[in-house]
């Protein structure tokens, strides 16, 4: 045992101390949903485009398509990468195996049937109606118990480590699993009335609210501090490089999950929100700037002394550009909570530009960046099989992005502007439909966008799999071949 | 709005969200403060799995930044309602913002359109310039069900045929946009029985000179003489005192088929076109009023 345990700090990613199966499982799956989620996504786009594509079938309109999207990329792809991440990183960082395995398998089984329940019901219509929040009664207790287990192998495992102080990555998995679980239960309180149908105890504008504390929220605490608990970690790994502030980490994270739970009532400007929760919503989240910028800076400065592996490492570059993608999104979203703003661009493509700038730029190319580098860790192999495979999914993927983002920029803002466009006698310049007929050419760019994204993907699961084929590396196999002559 | 929240509630979102804003503050300063590097290198002499870590003091951009937002947030606090019940000393409200608008586009439209109230409907129907901005009228409030060529839809009554179901001289169709409509036919299978009525629905469609099952007509006939005639008349021509259609033209809301009258006759109609006076007040009434009248009457 001690040997094993002294192998472990030398060679950690070889060692049978730490449970590396549960990250195994989350790490394919984290690919396979990727390719899912993306790949319905892909679908919608070209619905919004050729509505056709439905084909007159419920299950495959718009509406339902569009939360199984919602929640394959954000709980399944997403998801399933945060659990990979984190229990990989909370052993290696505390120097002790997780808390209880059988739990752990729990959580990894218990999520995915989750993922598939939702992958059932959403088509079928059963919703709660809620964005983000959609599943129904017994998938939430489902999820409930889940993330419980979830947080007692991860605060398990952190009460048990052998450093005396907890790694910075361990404070923003620790927020994100607490507060996903307070808003997960708070916001999805309801009476059931059959198996497949409840009402939310909350109603009218108390309702949108809670709704929307928890809609943003899952956007601070899984979609941010979960993923910066990644880059905490991966980014200094890659690049072999220490965090540039241990004091800008305590700053960023502290004053980032506080400051982010006023925030949600930007997604609810100009409604029946009272004006004291719009106004706090607006001065919070602009107050969520620095914070936000707090992450990207120690991740980019972590990088200075290091730029020049950019050109030889394509998942530095992954996580390069979604630290960048990050600080955009993140000084875009508070700009879009400005009243003013906000008028022009709610209810519009921005919208959707804005949230895929975030999940395709920051949350998925970190999370790309991360499989590629766990990988070979935990299936032991020399490296992934091919660098150059991945330096073309980085570039279609950024194209990808690029595209997507600035079609939704232009066609949001011209809605926008057309759907405040005023006669002098007080009707609308435009019907709406004509802002449609506007926005059809750039749905096409985003369904390029889309397209190119998705390829990337595809690119990446050939590449996984050529990687799990390769044979054990060379160290290894002499090991086994000296064993076996010593034998 | 604000003045709803209860007092305990108030001092919660006050005291929350001041003490939210001073933490960071103070985190800031706390944390610009500490500025000792424990190890040669620089960093703070931690090591997690290889990884070290600097302790770098805050960039000065980025600590102006963040202190800048801040002293915003309690500037625009003070100006605008957001601390529990202090309404701000601006004393904007977000309901009395659109009062103001709703009252300057109002004038704006007044100052133009506001003669045409004036006029009778029929000249104000020959009128270019009334009728340019009755176009976009009827676009944004009346497209939606009637269509943008006013043709209608199922349920929605073409406008452009002059057939009426409540009447076309110009005053009761302003009746109809400013104070709405309740178009209601019962359910008679209850008391028809189904044979009873596929027979007046076969009856019906006989008037407008379909052909139908010969032997139905005679009965159907009888049995829309004890009740139908109430609404529909004797010669089945409608009432447009109560918004009984004409059955013997070949215009018909909600289709034609031998189905759709068996629906019709079986589980009734309810329909409405909703009031506009107090959604668009009285020139813009006027204006579809007229508008709708010269669709009919070029």
């Amino acid at each position: 045992m001690s040997h094993d345990t002294e192998t472990a700090r030398t060679n950690p990613s070889i060692s049978p101390v730490y449970n590396d199966k549960i990250v195994r499982q989350f790490t394919i799956m984290t690919v396979v949903w990727g390719v899912v989620g993306m790949l319905v996504g892909v679908w919608i786009a070209a619905e919004l485009l050729w509505p056709a594509l439905n084909f007159d079938i419920p299950w495959l309109t718009f509406s339902r398509l569009r939360p199984l999207h919602t929640n394959a990329v954000i709980f399944a792809f997403g998801g399933s990468g945060l659990f990979a991440a984190s229990y990989y990183v909370v052993q290696r960082t505390s120097h002790v195996r997780l808390f209880s395995d059988g739990l752990a398998a729990f959580t990894f089984w218990g999520w995915q049937l989750v993922i598939v329940l939702a992958a059932i019901t959403l088509p079928m219509g059963i919703t709660q109606g809620k964005e983000y929040a959609e599943l129904e009664w017994p998938i939430d207790l489902l999820i409930a118990i889940v993330w419980v287990c979830y947080g007692i192998v991860f605060f398990g495992t952190l009460a048990r480590r052998k450093m005396k102080h907890i790694f910075v990555a361990n404070w923003f998995f620790a927020s994100y699993i607490i507060t996903i679980a307070v808003l997960h239960i708070v916001n999805n309180i309801a009476i059931p009335v059959s198996l497949t149908k409840s009402y939310i105890i909350y109603s009218g504008t108390v309702d949108a609210m809670v709704q929307w504390w928890y809609g943003h929220n899952a956007v601070g605490f899984f979609l941010t501090a979960g993923f910066l608990g990644m880059m905490y970690y991966f980014v200094p790994k890659q690049a072999e490089r220490p965090i540039y502030s241990y004091r800008l980490s305590i700053v960023h994270f502290w004053a980032l999950i506080s400051v982010y739970m006023w925030a949600g009532p930007h997604h609810l400007q100009y409604t029946s929100l009272p004006d004291w929760a719009q106004s706090l919503g607006v001065v919070f989240s602009l107050i969520l700037l620095a914070p936000s910028w707090g992450g990207m800076i120690n991740g980019m400065m972590t990088l200075s002394g290091a730029w020049h592996k950019l050109r030889t490492d394509p998942v530095l570059k992954f996580m390069v550009v979604s630290l960048s993608f990050y600080g955009m999104s993140t000084f875009e979203g508070p700009m879009m909570s400005i009243k003013t703003v906000n008028a022009l661009s709610h209810y519009t493509d921005w919208t959707i530009g804005h949230v895929h700038s975030g999940a395709l730029g920051w949350v998925a190319f970190i999370t790309i960046g991360t499989m590629y580098s766990l990988l070979p860790k935990v299936f032991n192999k020399p490296g992934m099989w091919s660098t150059r495979l991945i330096d073309w999914h980085f570039w279609i993927a950024t194209i990808g992005v690029v595209l997507y983002i600035t079609s939704m920029w232009i066609a949001g803002v011209m809605q926008g502007l057309m759907w405040r466009a005023t006669n002098t006698d007080g009707s609308l310049t435009y019907t709406f439909v004509e802002s449609l007929k506007f926005t059809y050419p750039y749905y096409a760019v985003r369904l390029l966008g889309g397209v190119l994204y998705l390829t990337g993907m595809l690119i990446m699961v050939y590449n996984v799999i050529r990687t799990l084929r390769t044979p054990e590396p060379r160290a290894a196999n002499e090991a086994v071949a000296v064993q076996a002559a010593a034998a | 709005m604000s003045s709803l929240m209860s007092s305990p509630a108030a001092w919660f979102v006050i005291v929350m969200s001041v003490a939210n804003m001073l933490a960071c503050l103070w985190l800031i300063w706390w944390t610009a403060r500490r500025r000792t590097a424990n190890t040669e290198s620089n960093t703070t002499g931690h090591s997690w799995d290889g990884i070290e870590e600097y302790n770098n003091p805050l960039p000065r951009w980025w600590l102006w930044l963040f202190i800048l937002t801040i002293l915003f947030g309690f500037i625009y606090l003070s100006l605008y309602p957001g601390l529990g019940n202090y309404a701000g000393t601006r004393g904007w409200t977000s309901s009395a913002q659109l009062a103001q608008e709703q009252a300057q586009t109002q004038a704006v439209f007044e100052a133009r359109y506001g003669q045409f109230a004036k006029m009778d409907l029929v000249s104000l129907s020959k009128n270019a310039e009334a009728m340019s901005a009755a176009r976009n009228l009827f676009a944004n409030n009346c497209a939606a069900c009637h269509g943008a060529d006013a043709r209608g839809n199922s349920g929605f009554p073409n406008l452009t045929d002059n057939d009426w179901l409540w009447g076309g001289n110009p005053e009761t169709i302003y009746e109809t946009i400013a104070h709405g409509r309740k178009g209601v036919m019962p359910g008679w299978v209850a008391i028809l029985g189904k044979q009873g009525v596929e027979e007046v629905s076969a009856y019906v469609l006989s008037l407008s000179g379909r052909k139908v099952p010969e032997e139905w007509i005679e009965p159907g006939k009888q049995r829309f003489a004890t009740i139908c005639v109430a609404c529909h008349g004797v010669d089945a021509r409608g009432n447009q005192a109560v918004g009984a259609p004409n059955l013997t033209d070949k215009v018909w809301l909600y289709g034609s088929s031998m189905n759709v009258l068996r629906e019709t006759v079986t589980n009734g109609r309810s329909n409405e076109m909703p009031a506009h006076l107090p959604l668009l007040g009285e020139t813009k009434v006027r204006l579809l009023a007229a508008y709708v009248y010269g669709l009919s009457h070029p």
